[in-house]
């Protein structure tokens, strides 16, 4: 393994230093029968070194899709098509997680990248008390003996704050409440530090307090450790807590990626606006005398991933709509310093 | 522990004093909701707010005598609902209805989507033959959706427009007091605030009176009038909602605000992370339930339940420190 | 994956056809019933004409299932018995469906009436079923009535418990809570809003019970507690044919196939319809 990660990779000058992952036109397809449904249809993304990068999107955008493409656990029969998904290694040599074999994206798996989910108890074993489960996940990589093992589990319950460690090690998944066991994940999650760690909706099943908690220890974990984070959400308020960089997906397409103050501040792509536009906000939406405003909702429903509409995805519910827009689907351009948006009209914004 | 704040405005169509409720389990009584007690103006949206374990939607249940309360009284109309005996209850069923939070699991799949409207119109006699379909149709149209949807199955619709007939179902017995139970919690952004505006504008039509139980403190800001705040099934403050979220009082209440996601990076607010976990509601804790996770808990905290104590005649706050708090507050802000 | 698409329902015969077993076991069911439907017409002689010279004949051209120790035509026999058999196996398990349903749905929406329903039918699945149906039939005196009856009581626990079962999880859900909200009775909730939702795992255990009665009632004609000898089941004719057996092997062999084949062909429907309206498989019916 050693002699194949130290040749030299052809694909290494294609990534700037600073990123860790790059996803590039990247296909995913569930396919059944003779139909496709293209769940990731041409995504464009890149995550930098020590950076948090949300991908934001509502159901059916493909953003989770796009993170169990990243870690090749898709499902029968959804398959990457097309596409590539650059990832540079700790070493500095660059893949291609896309083609990347079976056998060798395994040893990638928890110790390069690593992920967490929203359920946090459907993703641990019930059998086996957290103890094992993070010890199995060090010595899986890790050549080291049983009590070592034992010993750096505490360290990464202590790690992730939970409170008497040594005693938590012994119980099972289902003696912890809803955030304790998001710790646990969290702490398995980074037991073989890992240099990216994906998080789907992490904190979606938790009270707004213990959000409150998990949103904080990671940001803490990332100053701390320098790992970078992909963390898919759907909710815009916890990625202006937690990003630095935006991704927003609509339809299995990037719409629009910018850093988190541009993109709150100057939304440059009709379907982020608008989506802002959806949240309440107590200044925007009351008039003078104390009324309330109504909101402006975005018209219509999100497309079907079996019957996209062809050119932008977004014309049929987008204000800005032109006849161009229908025919065909705009590229992701720059519209701003690191800003990029997926519209023809996005000067307009 | 009766001079509980009247709404502005006065006419009150509701008004819940006391009320508890004790689940009996395997592990021991578990108190879901215990002494609370609130007004509902008449037109007015109230909303109920906590986090899992709270007794949100336990309270919403037992005002509905869809879950039996264990004590106190919801008097509704001059009438406590709570005594009223099954057969009578019926009457009141169709003044006051639900909507529920998951829209898949709220529609039978086996029944038309006129079959589901219509079920309200006929348990109360309210049409029948031609009127009762213009009755369906004319409901279909109030949510948004058209009369042919009535021969479809629910499956056919997405969450939002299952959720619109929910609300239709509820519509239809042309109730004056909607218990709203997460209605759009289950949904996409944009899809909630569809739904949102559809809430209101029926709102305003109709006059209804609601009762909007839910977690996200964004939505109730926006939407409610009034707002109930429940921990561990008790009531840490309440009041209108607009001087409550200006000036929250108790502990509680301005952790949750302080820690509610804003979609706004650049606003910076002194956040305060509660620690610890929300206790189990097996064991709740002596005195005051919030005062294990409670910055400022002292130890009279525990010794006993603490007090409903007025800040102004609609604000009402549920701690012993919270005058002295309030000062403290104003001194950091004048030093 | 929100946007599932809303493609009309295929037809119901299309969707049968695709599944290969449950179109074979009702083509085999139906073809069987319909011989016993037919059987005047298709019987070459009477199910009871004794003819003494022709006794314990093998299969032929004349006789194409043999003759009995009577010289009776085992074809015509078998077909008219299948008669009997499907009436009693169809009869039993609309008993049991009466009886088990209504259980299953008292059990279920009333906490009080489940603690005495759960325990009685729990203890009534701890005995094997022949030796219930055996014990009932005797206590109340062999008939074709009695034994449609016992073996309706017999398979009235199976439906009972997943009725029941199904029961406490829908009366959970916010539609039945929507419906009580509205103040729809009680009844038309367990009606509507329960029992519609129960048709197809009810369906299903239908066709096995179904095939389980028949079983039963040919074991008991066989033991010679069922129905009185004289009346050709399938069950009486392989008691009958129990003493020539090494002799005239044709006497247990054609009404034993009859009965494996009605048998098995009813699983395989059980089966097919289990798979075929599986909600996740199918969201509708």
């Amino acid at each position: 393994m050693a002699a194949v990660l130290s040749a030299p990779s052809p694909l290494t000058a294609t990534l700037p230093e600073d990123v860790v992952l790059r996803a590039e036109d990247l296909h995913t397809h569930f396919i059944v029968g003779e139909r496709a449904a293209k769940s990731v249809d041409g995504v464009t993304l890149t995550v930098r070194r020590g950076e948090t990068l949300a991908v934001v999107g509502e159901s059916g955008s493909g953003k989770s899709v796009t993170s169990l493409s990243i870690m090749r656990l898709l499902a029968h029969p959804g398959r990457i098509v097309r596409g590539k998904i650059l990832y540079r290694m700790r070493d500095g040599t660059v893949v291609d997680l896309a083609t990347l074999p079976e056998k060798r994206m395994r040893a990638i798996r928890g110790k390069e990248i690593a992920m967490i989910f929203q359920e946090p108890m459907t993703s641990l074993n019930p059998l086996y008390t957290v103890g094992d489960q993070i010890m199995e996940m060090i010595r899986l990589h890790e050549p080291v003996s049983r009590h070592e093992a034992r010993q750096r589990a505490r360290q990464m319950l202590e790690l992730v704050e939970i409170p008497a460690a040594e005693k938590r090690l012994d119980q099972y998944p289902h003696e912890m409440s809803g955030g304790m066991r998001q710790r646990v994940m969290i702490a398995l999650a980074l037991s073989c530090n890992p240099a990216l760690l994906i998080a789907d909706e992490p904190t979606t099943a938790l009270d707004v307090t213990i959000q409150a908690q998990i949103l904080d220890l990671m940001r803490r974990l990332q100053r701390d450790i320098g790992m970078s984070i992909l963390f898919i959400t759907h909710n815009l308020g916890v990625v202006a807590e937690i990003a630095h960089e935006v991704a927003v997906m609509y339809a299995g397409r990037v719409v629009e990626q910018a850093p988190v103050e541009a993109l709150f501040a100057r939304p440059r792509h009709p379907y982020t606006k608008g989506l802002l536009a959806c949240i309440p906000n107590p200044e925007r939406d009351r008039a003078a005398d104390g009324a309330r405003l109504m909101l402006n909702p975005i018209p219509g429903n999100v497309p079907s991933v079996l019957n996209l509409p062809p050119g932008c995805t977004y014309a049929p519910r987008c204000p800005l709509v032109e006849p161009r827009c229908e025919g065909e689907a705009p590229g992701l351009v720059p519209a701003g310093p690191g800003h990029l948006s997926r519209c023809f009209r996005h000067e307009l914004l | 522990m009766n001079h509980s704040p009247s709404p502005q405005g006065g006419d009150v169509l509701l008004s819940v004093r006391n009320l508890s409720k004790r689940f009996h389990t395997a592990s021991g009584p578990v108190k879901a909701v215990e002494d609370v007690s609130f007004d509902v103006g008449r037109g007015r949206i109230v909303g109920i707010v906590g986090e899992s374990g709270s007794g949100k939607t336990t309270a919403g249940r037992c005002i509905l005598r869809l879950v039996e309360p264990s004590e106190g009284e919801a008097v509704f109309d001059g009438v406590d609902l709570f005594k009223l005996p099954e057969k009578a209850l019926r009457a009141y069923r169709r003044r006051m209805q639900i909507i529920f939070q998951d829209p898949y699991s709220s529609l039978n799949p086996r029944m038309r989507v006129g079959d589901i409207i219509g079920e309200a119109i006929d348990t109360h006699g309210l049409a029948k033959g031609a009127a009762r379909q213009a009755r369906i149709a004319d409901l279909l149209a109030r949510v948004g959706l058209s009369p042919e949807h009535a021969r479809r199955y629910p499956h056919e619709f997405s969450g939002g427009q299952r959720q619109r007939i929910g609300i239709a179902r509820a519509l239809a017995v042309e109730p004056e007091l909607i218990v709203a139970d997460e209605p759009v919690s289950a949904l996409d952004v944009s899809v909630q605030a569809q739904v949102l505006n559809l809430i209101q504008e029926l709102q305003k039509e109709l006059g209804l009176t609601m009762l909007f139980i839910s977690h996200d403190l964004t939505v109730v800001e926006y939407l409610c009038d009034d707002i109930v705040v429940l921990y561990l099934g008790r009531i840490m403050e309440q009041g209108p909602s607009r001087e409550v979220y200006a000036n929250p009082r108790h502990p509680y209440t301005k952790a949750l605000l302080s820690t509610a996601p804003i979609p706004d990076p650049t606003v910076r607010r002194e956040r305060v992370i509660l620690q610890g976990d929300i206790p189990s509601p097996l064991d709740p804790p002596s005195g005051c339930v919030f005062r294990t996770r409670c910055p400022f808990a002292i130890e009279a905290c525990a010794k006993a339940v603490p007090p409903r104590e007025s800040v102004s005649p609609s604000h009402s706050v549920a701690c012993i420190r919270q005058a002295e708090l309030a000062t403290l507050a104003t001194q950091k802000v004048t030093a | 994956m929100a946007a599932v698409s809303i493609a009309p329902a295929p037809r119901i015969t299309t969707l049968i056809l695709q599944r290969k077993t449950l179109a074979i076991g009702l083509a085999v069911i139906l073809a069987i019933a319909l011989f016993a439907l037919l059987a005047p017409l298709i019987a070459p002689y009477a199910p009871n004409k004794l003819s003494i010279v022709n006794r314990l004949k093998p299969p032929s051209g004349t006789y194409f299932f043999g003759t009995d120790e009577f010289g009776r035509d085992i074809f015509s026999r078998t077909i008219y018995a299948g008669r009997l058999s499907l009436t009693v196996g169809a009869a039993a398990t609309v008993f049991a469906g009466v009886i088990g349903i209504t259980l299953g749905l008292v059990a279920g929406f009333f906490r009080r009436a489940d603690t005495v329903i759960a325990r009685i039918v729990d203890a009534m699945m701890a005995f094997p079923d022949i030796l219930l149906a055996i014990a009932l039939v005797a206590a109340l005196g062999p008939s074709l009535a009695t034994v449609i009856v016992a073996l309706g009581i017999v398979y009235a626990p199976r439906l009972a418990r997943i009725v029941r079962a199904s029961t406490l999880v829908i009366r959970e859900l916010p539609y039945v809570e929507a419906a009580r909200a509205l103040g729809v009775p009680t009844w038309r909730i367990m009606t509507r809003h329960v029992l519609r939702n129960l048709v197809s795992p009810i369906l299903v255990q239908a066709t096995f019970i179904f095939a389980y009665a028949m079983l039963a009632e040919a074991s008991l004609s066989f033991l010679g507690v069922g129905v009185s000898p004289e009346i050709p089941t399938w069950g009486t004719m392989i008691a009958s044919g129990r003493q020539y057996v090494g002799q005239a092997d044709w006497m247990t062999i054609f009404p034993g196939v009859a009965i494996i084949l009605s048998v098995l062909s009813l699983q395989l429907v059980g089966d097919g319809l289990r798979d075929l309206l599986d909600p996740r498989l199918r969201k509708d019916l």
